[in-house]
């Protein structure tokens, strides 16, 4: 439902507006639901800052997500728009949304396994197959086609596979 | 922040960052040429970290009144960086690019671990993000270390000969400069000995489940002169080649 114009604009609005935006290399996965939008604010004079935080701080898509975030508030009547980058609440892999996961996993990506505090390396080289559910996996590089997935193999339907790196 | 103490974070800073773009460069000269494609992938993938890492830094510096990334990046020549030697030599063989792989990331691991706690909120905020990154370039480099430390003869010769070569260069990445004693009266940086002797206890437990063995540190003379901006004739011919594009015509939009 579109808003009434005369309505002033709210956070909640902005966010579902933002829904649509996906990952340019993971086109199943929502911005919202990979965690990297961390807030939303409206000030009096009607600009709007979105506050966003890079994935992989190499990540060539970051551009893109910030560019497709403008162009969507635009689209929606929204003409100040503001998109900041803020390190102040770091990236990991635990902000992805259960919805998120589930995405990636149809999309035959591994989710990333939600870990407590601490990220050592047996959490990094273990990995469940997103086809067949085995654990019975290798590790056989920490580096894929983009800089956030990771190669493995499947010892159990013996194929090769490709995770989400936890971070 | 008082001037002093600025001069001594843009020290540390160009360092840090000097480290991560040039390197980077080198592991993109991979692209194509690993010896097996998860390799190719492996190092080209670790370069577009590290260049994302030295952005990040180089934007830190942007912060401090320093020109913007790319001017930083692609106009100064070489006795205006200050990386460490060990960083701008050439890729040598795949044995040499590996022991410089794990002897960095393993130090640059570290200092980015105790640089999360760093007094100037920033650099912590950076390091944070980048030390849950560097840990793939270890594991990766550990994974490679113990398969081929321990493997056929031909492997480890040619490792323990690139791990003799590399460690007085890898020795020079604890080079301290004038600030050092600043940095650490501040808390921005807890110094290159606490990072050296960190290193040295992890390399040495990797190294000894392999049949490769440490040199003797104490008979090493490391390489310094990197930090202050002295370099082997292996950097210039690299800054040329990495801002060829850019130096056609700086004002272009990418």
């Amino acid at each position: 439902m579109e808003p009434n114009p005369s309505a002033p604009i709210t956070e909640s609005q902005i966010l579902t507006w933002l829904e649509v935006v996906k990952d340019p290399e993971i086109p199943v996965l929502s911005l919202i639901d990979l965690g990297v939008i961390r807030g939303v604010s409206i000030a009096e004079t009607g600009q709007v800052t979105v506050t966003m935080t890079p994935t992989f701080s190499g990540c060539p898509a970051m551009d893109y997500m910030q560019r497709d975030v403008e162009q969507t508030l635009h689209a929606h009547g929204v003409a100040d728009v503001v998109v900041r980058m803020s390190f102040d609440e770091p990236w990991s892999t635990n902000l992805m949304t259960e919805a998120g996961r589930l995405a990636l996993k149809e999309f035959g990506l591994a989710p990333p396994p939600a870990y407590q505090q601490v990220l050592d390396l047996d959490i990094l080289e273990y990995a469940q197959c997103p086809r067949c559910n085995g654990t019975n996996t290798t590790m056989r590089s920490p580096f894929g086609a983009t800089l956030c997935r990771s190669m493995h193999y499947c010892n159990d339907c013996r194929q090769m596979f490709e995770q989400f790196k936890p971070l | 922040m008082s001037a002093a103490n600025s001069d001594a974070l843009k020290d540390l800073l160009y360092r840090l960052a000097d480290d991560q773009l040039i390197l980077g460069h080198r592991n993109s000269e991979w692209n194509g040429l690993g010896p097996i494609l998860e390799e190719d992938i492996a190092f080209s993938s670790m370069a577009q970290d590290k260049l994302g890492h030295s952005l990040q830094l180089y934007l830190l510096l942007q912060g401090l009144g320093e020109a913007e990334p790319d001017t930083v990046a692609f106009t100064r020549n070489a006795p205006q960086f200050h990386c460490a030697q060990l960083v701008e030599l050439p890729i040598g063989e795949y044995d040499f690019s590996l022991i410089r792989h794990f002897l960095f990331d393993t130090a640059e691991l570290l200092r980015f671990e105790l640089l999360s706690q760093s007094s100037y909120e920033p650099l912590a905020q950076v390091a944070r993000k980048l030390k849950g990154e560097l840990k793939y370039h270890v594991l990766h480099a550990n994974t490679w270390i113990k398969q081929l430390g321990s493997s056929t003869e031909e492997a480890i010769d040619r490792l323990q000969g690139s791990l003799n070569f590399a460690m007085p260069y890898a020795l020079g990445l604890f080079e301290k400069t004038g600030y050092e004693e600043a940095l650490i009266a501040e808390g921005i940086f807890v110094g290159e000995d606490e990072l050296k002797a960190g290193w040295i206890e992890k390399i040495t437990v990797i190294l000894a489940q392999t049949s490769l063995e440490l040199p003797d540190l104490t008979t090493l003379t490391p390489v310094y002169g990197g930090r202050a901006g002295q370099h082997t004739e292996h950097l210039q011919p690299l800054l040329d080649e990495m801002a060829e594009v850019f130096r056609v015509d700086p004002t272009a939009e990418w």
